[in-house]
């Protein structure tokens, strides 16, 4: 049975140690349906699935290490990451935000319609692919230092804020950005290696510029850190310069 | 071969048959040669059960037999007593045989009707070779054993390493073969089974042939060309599955053509041509050549694989990462898995963690133990 014990009445605690995907997701749906609406997990080592589905205003806070497709289809809850996420955080996200501490593996934010997720660190590839946006929805991801190549692969809407912070050189290693991208925005602070060739590297303008600032600003609120830690220099946009490129595609 | 093992309703931990889609693939190196038990490799690849189904798994184990640590260890797998009779004949009448036991196994862990398990450590007799170099013969003995239809397959032939490897979990092939009570200094180990063919044995990862050996996670889209251009070098395809190429590869590239690691990366993952042709001249040189000599190797396909021999541990995907590979070190141990939480739990502290770029090789190698491999290119415009 799974270790749980309250340890305040405000902040529920579950220990992950010892308990695989299926019954610490259990455990965290549980809390939930009793009520709790802040949740401390530690000692998570690679358990999948964190927070999956789950709905309304939760705050949820890992300590460890969490599996892949932390946060998939999340609708609303807040999660903090003490440390590194892997693949396929935020996959299919609906709303919420993440916020990891460190570095993210591959597939971050795939297909998401929705929510925020900040990444203090480094991205893996194929950053954002797939995202999409629609109606009020706009989902944004945030990458404080470098991202792998193809990122935006695919894009159809939301955001992606690269900022590029200890970047040797300005250049990200990242090749192929926006490959397939048609729709949304990649804001891009250093050069990139390459990009696809669905898309153009513009100016950005003043009201692009207000955007940033305010994600800027979320992202020191987030990390608890100054202003002049997020970096100078300006940003570019990257976005596609066409659009359904593939609308004909079955119809001739 | 054996039937192939499908255990109704456990493909996954949940029962639900459902064939979750992934491997994984774990290493471990201490590059002082310090020799470490198998518990945190058992460990790290029980983590990940969830990319596993329970139908295959193995280690790879460097190090193992320190007290015939000059005689070639062979692993061999039998289907049946007729087929130990017939094999211990053949490896006595090839070589000279040290010693041989079957290997210590407790059924009791088994799902599935496990083989015969025997090693012989061996010496070539000079008299035998007739021109022929000592790890040809063995080589060429191992071919001969795998292709005798006598059921009979060596699963590892190197010196002083061992593969231990079946058809269960991670834990129950641990378990299985008493991992517990083996040491080395370097740990390789898979979990599932193999891509798009039939689950047996011998078709769970490492793949090895002398002290080389790899284990897989994804699958080799261009195994035709990758087999053909291995056969007409000589070698046989005998484990039914593509991750036996890459082993068949490295023998080639690392032991007969001398090959760097970082050369042969450029083989089975090399840069795309924009990035070729945008390269300096000598470079740009070498890279065209590697292409045009031993294109029959690149494999084309997602993949990561952690491959090794004595003294040297190399991790490497394919070039646009479609499979997942962490670096990590601690200290004098390096550590190489699919996910990062395999690693952390066996070392919560690391001093660094990294996600390497797609087909650039991450080489651990050995400070104590002189990699086998010589170098001998030479980049010339």
């Amino acid at each position: 049975m799974p270790t749980m014990h309250a340890s305040s009445s405000e902040v529920y605690t579950i220990d992950a140690q010892g308990l695989d995907t299926r019954h610490l997701n259990q455990a965290v749906r549980k809390s939930v349906n009793n009520g709790h609406r802040e949740i401390e997990l530690l000692n998570v080592t690679g358990q999948r699935y964190i927070a999956a589905g789950l709905q309304g205003d939760l705050q949820i806070d890992i300590h460890g290490t969490p599996g892949n497709d932390i946060g998939a289809f999340m609708d609303g809850p807040t999660i903090r990451v003490h440390g590194n996420a892997q693949d396929g955080c935020g996959n299919t996200m609906n709303s919420g935000e993440i916020v990891v501490h460190g570095d993210v593996g591959d597939i971050t934010g795939l297909s998401a319609r929705g929510g925020r997720i900040f990444v203090r660190g480094n991205a893996g590839y194929r950053t954002g692919v797939h995202m999409k946006e629609f109606q009020g929805s706009r989902p944004i991801i945030v990458i404080g230092g470098s991202a792998g190549d193809y990122l935006g692969e695919y894009m159809a809407g939301g955001v992606v804020l690269l900022l590029g912070l200890g970047l040797e050189g300005g250049v990200h290693q990242a090749d192929f950005v926006g490959t397939g991208m048609h729709g949304g925005v990649i804001y891009l602070r250093g050069e990139v290696r390459g990009i696809g060739r669905e898309v153009a590297i513009l100016d950005t303008t003043e009201e692009d510029r207000r955007f940033i600032e305010g994600l800027l600003k979320d992202y020191t609120k987030h990390f608890n850190v100054g202003v002049k830690d997020v970096g100078e220099g300006s940003f570019k946009k990257l976005i596609p310069v066409s659009s359904r490129p593939y609308g004909t595609l079955y119809t001739y | 071969m054996k039937t192939p093992i499908g255990v109704k309703g456990r493909n996954n931990p949940y029962g639900d048959d459902k064939v979750i889609d992934a491997c994984s693939i774990f290493g471990m190196m201490d590059q002082q040669g310090r020799s470490m038990a198998g518990r945190d490799v058992v460990e790290a690849m029980t983590n990940m059960n969830e990319r596993t189904n329970g139908l295959g798994s193995g280690y790879a184990v460097y190090g193992l037999y320190p007290k015939h640590r000059d005689q070639y260890a062979l692993h061999v797998m039998y289907d049946d007593r007729k087929a130990l009779e017939w094999g211990s004949g053949f490896i006595d009448s090839e070589f000279k045989v040290i010693h041989d036991e079957e290997i210590p196994m407790d059924r009791s862990h088994c799902k599935a009707d496990a083989p015969i398990m025997w090693r012989y450590f061996v010496d070539v007799n000079p008299d035998r070779l007739n021109g022929t170099g000592e790890e040809d013969f063995v080589v060429q003995r191992c071919f001969s054993i795998n292709t005798s239809e006598k059921g009979a397959y060596v699963v590892s032939s190197g010196k002083d390493m061992g593969v231990f490897k079946g058809v269960g979990w991670p834990q129950e092939i641990a378990d299985t073969f008493h991992l517990d009570e083996y040491r080395g200094y370097l740990w390789t180990a898979h979990g599932r089974f193999p891509t798009n063919t039939p689950g047996w044995w011998g078709g769970a990862h490492p793949f090895s042939l002398l002290d080389q050996s790899v284990v897989h996670n994804g699958e080799i889209s261009s195994y035709g060309t990758n087999r053909r251009f291995l056969e007409m070098l000589g070698y046989q395809c005998t484990f039914q599955t593509d991750t036996e190429i890459f082993s068949l590869a490295l023998d080639y590239l690392l032991r007969r053509r001398h090959l760097p690691v970082e050369v042969v990366a450029n083989i089975f993952a090399p840069p795309l041509w924009k990035d070729i042709d945008a390269m300096p001249p000598q470079q740009r040189n070498l890279l065209r050549g590697l292409r045009m000599v031993y294109g029959g190797l690149l494999m084309n396909g997602p993949f990561s694989i952690i491959f090794a021999r004595h003294g040297l541990m190399v991790g490497l995907t394919d070039r646009i990462k479609l499979r997942p590979l962490i670096a990590a070190k601690k200290k004098d141990v390096f550590f190489l898995a699919s996910e990062e939480s395999a690693i952390r739990c066996v070392q919560a502290d690391l001093d660094r963690v990294w996600h390497p770029r797609g087909g650039e090789p991450v080489v651990a190698s050995c400070g104590n133990i002189p990699a086998s491999t010589n170098t001998v290119l030479v980049m010339s415009s």
